[in-house]
């Protein structure tokens, strides 16, 4: 049953323009930065640097569209979950599924798995895209998997926060904000937080306190 | 055993310490038509919110062929078909899509989903609109689509909550044809404050106000308490009323201020023929007779009027 509620789910996204606009644009954003890398590969591997230092055309391109993506899905996702609970209650269409012989966790975890695997089309592209550099080169395959991999993982945590930020509201504008917000603020503490050697020693301090508490 | 379909128990449903519904008790058995009466804000949508699952009640409980719904709610909610007032329709799909959804989400086997999508669409005249998107329709065909969705899987109890809201004349007899179809193998329930209507279609009654149950019964009741023993007579050189009440069976007579005469008469009596004679033979120029129907209107409200004055004597005492 879970699965016929993620059904319904991308079947709502691809009936409006919503869902095919964005897998569009973002895959135009990748593109482009996919092109731009490839171009970039050239430029700086072109003999200036010493061998040591150089690095495969995979993770040079792949760092660069992965990056892009991870910072583009902070926007996307959402976009995307706002509508997964408020629009429904808005519409007021939730009683469909309510008289449904479902569970409330059905319900929500089926809206989950939809969203998921929305993005999930979204990541197989990239990951097909990249692939495209095998034709000339030698890639990596398990750098662009864990790449994928690592994404969707990231994207399923930043759904569940859309829609728990979305069952808040019946607006789903007020639901992309604070999603927005919430994600955000994450973004900064992971910044804040995030302890490599040779850092400042506050913040140092402040990641051992923060795991004291 | 019994054979109950819906079973209401001392339904309640508080918000914010006020009662929308209180202790609501009602059963109904295959194969009847339910009719929910009640003026706005009585607490009909609430009932029905309450029985289909969408809403808990604060005491009591529902049982649906004798499940209970707050304690297996999944296998009660495969029982029923439920049209909520706001239609529950996902307006960028199309008609097919959406009722293919419906048919899954109820768990009907995905061998007979699509005859199952035929026969609803069929059964709601929905034939020629299967390719067209909910949102185009018109208000009529949203509405069967509604109603589409609520029978698709053949559920035991198809509650509709105001099906014929927004509709033209033509569409509502078919739908109220469609529901006496429907009731008929199923049991129904459906909410309506026209009060025509629930003299068409259904067997069972209740009528509801400010969350409580003022009447629940036959719609033969209702019937025969509005047609009552009144006759309602024109007569251009009317006499005293003395002279009406000679005839016998006459109990009392009344001066309307249209000019007409309201003769009340016993039980059993059948003085119509009477008063024509003697109004011919007396010269009174007869030229109306017609039996005085109560109105369901007037039955509606002297029912939720003396409830209202029960109330407030209780206060005052």
């Amino acid at each position: 049953m879970i699965i016929n509620v993620a059904r319904k789910e991308l079947k709502s996204v691809f009936a409006s323009p919503m869902g095919w606009v964005i897998l569009s644009l973002l895959m135009f954003a990748f593109g482009t930065q996919y092109l731009n890398g490839v171009n970039d590969y050239f430029a700086v591997m072109s003999g200036a640097m010493r061998p040591a230092e150089r690095t495969g055309v995979t993770q040079f391109v792949g760092q660069s569209v992965y990056g892009l993506a991870s910072f583009i899905m902070l926007f996307a996702v959402p976009l995307l979950s706002m509508r997964l609970i408020s629009e429904e209650r808005r519409s007021q269409t939730l009683p469909f599924l309510f008289s449904a012989p479902l569970s409330l966790t059905e319900i929500v975890v089926g809206k989950f798995l939809g969203l998921v695997a929305f993005l999930g089309i979204l990541i197989v592209f990239i990951g097909a895209m990249l692939s495209t550099l095998n034709i000339w080169s030698d890639i990596d395959f398990g750098f662009l998997i864990a790449n994928s991999l690592g994404l969707l993982l990231m994207v399923s945590s930043f759904s569940a926060l859309g829609i728990y930020f979305s069952s808040l509201t019946q607006q789903p504008v007020i639901a992309a904000i604070l999603t927005f917000v919430a994600l955000f603020a994450l973004m900064m503490l992971d910044r804040f937080f995030f302890w490599r050697p040779g850092q400042y020693s506050w913040q140092f301090i402040a990641d051992t306190s923060l795991s004291v508490i | 055993m019994n054979n109950f379909t819906v079973e209401a128990i001392e339904l309640t449903r508080l918000y914010g310490g006020r009662e929308a519904v209180s202790n609501v008790s009602f059963t109904l058995s295959k194969g009847e038509v339910l009719g929910f009466l009640g003026p706005n804000g009585a607490g009909k949508s609430t009932t029905m919110k309450m029985l289909t699952g969408n809403l808990a009640p604060s005491h009591g409980s529902v049982k649906i062929c004798g499940i209970d719904m707050m304690e297996n709610p999944k296998e009660a909610k495969a029982l029923i078909g439920y049209l909520p007032e706001m239609r529950p329709l996902y307006k960028e799909l199309t008609v097919d899509e959406y009722l293919t959804m419906a048919a899954r989400l109820h768990k009907v086997s995905s061998k007979h989903i699509k005859s199952a999508v035929e026969t609803a669409k069929e059964r709601c005249g929905l034939g020629h609109m299967s390719k067209r998107l909910i949102e185009n329709l018109s208000n009529g065909y949203q509405q069967r689509v509604g109603i589409a969705q609520a029978i698709i899987h053949r559920p035991m109890v198809v509650i509709l909550d105001e099906p014929t809201v927004g509709l033209d004349p033509i569409q509502i007899r078919d739908i109220r044809a469609l529901i006496r179809e429907v009731g008929g193998e199923h049991s129904v329930i459906i909410s309506t404050h026209i009060l025509p209507e629930v003299e068409m279609v259904c067997d069972q009654v209740q009528i509801i106000d400010k969350g409580k149950l003022v009447f629940n019964g036959s719609i033969d009741v209702l019937k025969r308490q509005r047609v009552g023993n009144k006759l309602l007579v024109g007569l251009r050189n009317a006499p005293a009323t003395g002279e009406l009440l000679k005839i016998a069976g006459v109990v009392e007579a009344e001066a309307l201020p249209s000019g007409l005469i309201r003769v009340r008469f016993e039980d059993g009596a059948t003085p119509a023929e009477a008063i024509v004679q003697t109004a011919v033979q007396q010269g009174w120029g007869l030229h109306q007779i017609a039996p005085d129907q109560t109105s369901l209107e007037d039955v509606f409200m002297q029912l939720t009027y003396q409830e209202q004055g029960v109330a407030q004597e209780q206060s005052a005492a």
